[in-house]
């Protein structure tokens, strides 16, 4: 592939809800929770955030690094479970908001978690083409989750944006390769007008994430001729903290490759954010020439894997825009019937 | 509002687009056809203001209209962009008693509001302490 990334953002909400103040609730214990998903707080979106307003202001971040004319971009696509509307693309609301119009293709994304990583694909193809310059995939949620229900500990909000272009000077990481692995596995999945998901419980595990993860990290692995140790880094899908640590023990990843890409504990599931916001982390800090393997995971399900060979240009890129702990450390704490509010289910 | 009036200001809501005119050098927004202080001498073109301002007068809305009531206390200000124009927005992420006059503020893209549950939902600027 003659791929890279040329820019990169993310943004999170700067609301929180901690384990201990939604266990309260329900009467369960927070430390067992937080020791079984390894989470220990959420973002929670405000009350005027959607997956739109997210999903610009990742975009609008991802250029400040790219240091490129919007018009120049010839393609946007925004991967989300929650999109605003069911009929109206938030791709053209992103286009607009960062003056790319009217010059591009865009279109909405659906594959659970991973319609990000599914437009990361769809822009390199489109570049290695030669059909379009620049094209730009964002992932970002609000995510859904029923009062009481499990997911209500790690349902987060956010996204990340990903600029993708020619492998030439100004791209801060090369993509050198890119697997999908998809079947048919209904383990995670929310029926047209129903607001919220249904899950199969402990389904959602071996015959869905670690089946999907394991076998396109195999597969980009065999493809590439790479070995776990010809990584610095490694980001997997993040449902909860616990499920991309035992994939990578299983793998043979180190605890210290995946320790800078696992965001989960601090932001909670921010579902097609999930694996671009923890790749933005590991960009954040990886020097160039470090290798790392990228695997998202949707529900329904499927995985796409990545292998990311970091550049010379990430050093002149990577402070232009907010990082990812500048997201981490600023943020407001708030209750659960705050919480419930915001999320339009207290109705006055 | 009707679509077609929310349409017609996508730029300005989303981006900030006003005008400049040519020949006094004056940033006007919201943008304007004729410049109100050249009339028929002004030159008018788009002009793209800064996203960054500060704040110069600010109010705390407890009582609020329509659509907004679920995010009360909030605060209303008049900010000065840092190339002139002031404008009306709601400052959102915030303790309201955080607030002072001089805080330097910067855009940030929101959902501002929408017509009913099936209706049009409309976004624009906010903004946010620095």
């Amino acid at each position: 592939m003659d791929v890279g990334i040329i820019g990169y953002g993310v943004y999170i909400p700067r609301y929180r809800i901690r384990v201990e103040e939604i266990a309260k609730v329900w009467g369960e214990d927070p430390s067992r929770i937080k020791q079984g998903l390894m989470i220990e707080e959420k973002s929670v979106p405000a009350p005027d955030e959607d997956t739109a307003t997210i999903a610009v202001e990742a975009a609008r971040n991802a250029l400040k690094r790219a240091k490129i004319k919007p018009q120049d971009i010839g393609a946007i696509y925004v991967g989300s479970e929650s999109h605003p509307y069911a009929v109206k693309p938030t791709a053209t609301i992103v286009a607009e908001a960062i003056e790319a119009t009217p010059n591009l293709t865009a279109a909405d994304m659906e594959f659970a978690c991973k319609a990000g990583t599914a437009g990361i694909q769809a822009c390199a193809g489109l570049v290695e083409m030669g059909m379009i310059k620049y094209g730009i995939s964002i992932g970002a949620d609000t995510a859904q989750a029923a009062p009481g229900d499990p997911l209500e500990y790690t349902a987060a909000a956010g996204g990340g944006a990903i600029i993708v272009g020619k492998n030439n000077d100004e791209a801060l990481a090369e993509i050198e390769g890119t697997y999908s692995y998809t079947t048919d596995t209904p383990d995670f999945w929310r029926r047209e007008m129903r607001p919220y998901p249904k899950h199969g419980g402990r389904f959602t595990g071996k015959p869905a994430y670690f089946r999907h993860v394991l076998s396109a990290a195999h597969g980009i692995l065999r493809q590439l001729k790479l070995t776990p140790q010809d990584f610095a880094h490694a980001v997997f899908h993040q449902p909860n903290g616990k499920f991309p640590c035992q994939v990578a023990e299983e793998l043979g990843f180190s605890k210290s490759q995946i320790v800078c890409g696992l965001v989960v504990p601090k932001i909670g599931n921010t579902y097609s954010g999930s694996t671009m916001i923890g790749l933005a982390a590991v960009l954040d800090k990886a020097k160039p020439g470090e290798r790392i393997l990228v695997v998202s995971y949707g529900s329904g399900a499927g995985s796409d894997a990545f292998s990311i060979q970091v550049k010379e240009a990430i050093e002149a890129k990577r402070d232009s825009a907010p990082k990812v702990d500048d997201f981490f450390n600023n943020k407001i704490y708030i209750d659960y019937p705050t919480y419930i509010k915001y999320r339009g289910l207290l109705v006055r | 509002m009707a679509a077609p009036r929310f349409w017609r200001e996508i730029p300005n809501r989303y981006n900030l687009i006003g005008t400049k005119c040519g020949n006094c050098n004056k940033v006007l927004f919201p943008p304007r056809y004729i410049c109100p202080h050249c009339r028929r001498m002004g030159k008018l073109e788009p002009y793209k203001l800064s996203r960054r301002g500060k704040i110069v007068t600010y109010g705390v809305v407890h009582v609020a209209p329509e659509g907004f009531e679920d995010q009360v206390p909030y605060v209303l200000a008049i900010v000065e962009l840092e190339d002139g124009p002031r404008l009306t927005t709601q400052v959102v992420d915030c303790d309201p008693n955080e607030v002072k006059i001089g805080d330097e503020v910067e855009l940030v893209f929101r959902r501002i509001g929408s017509d009913n549950e099936d209706g049009v939902i409309y976004y624009g600027f906010k903004f946010r302490k620095v």
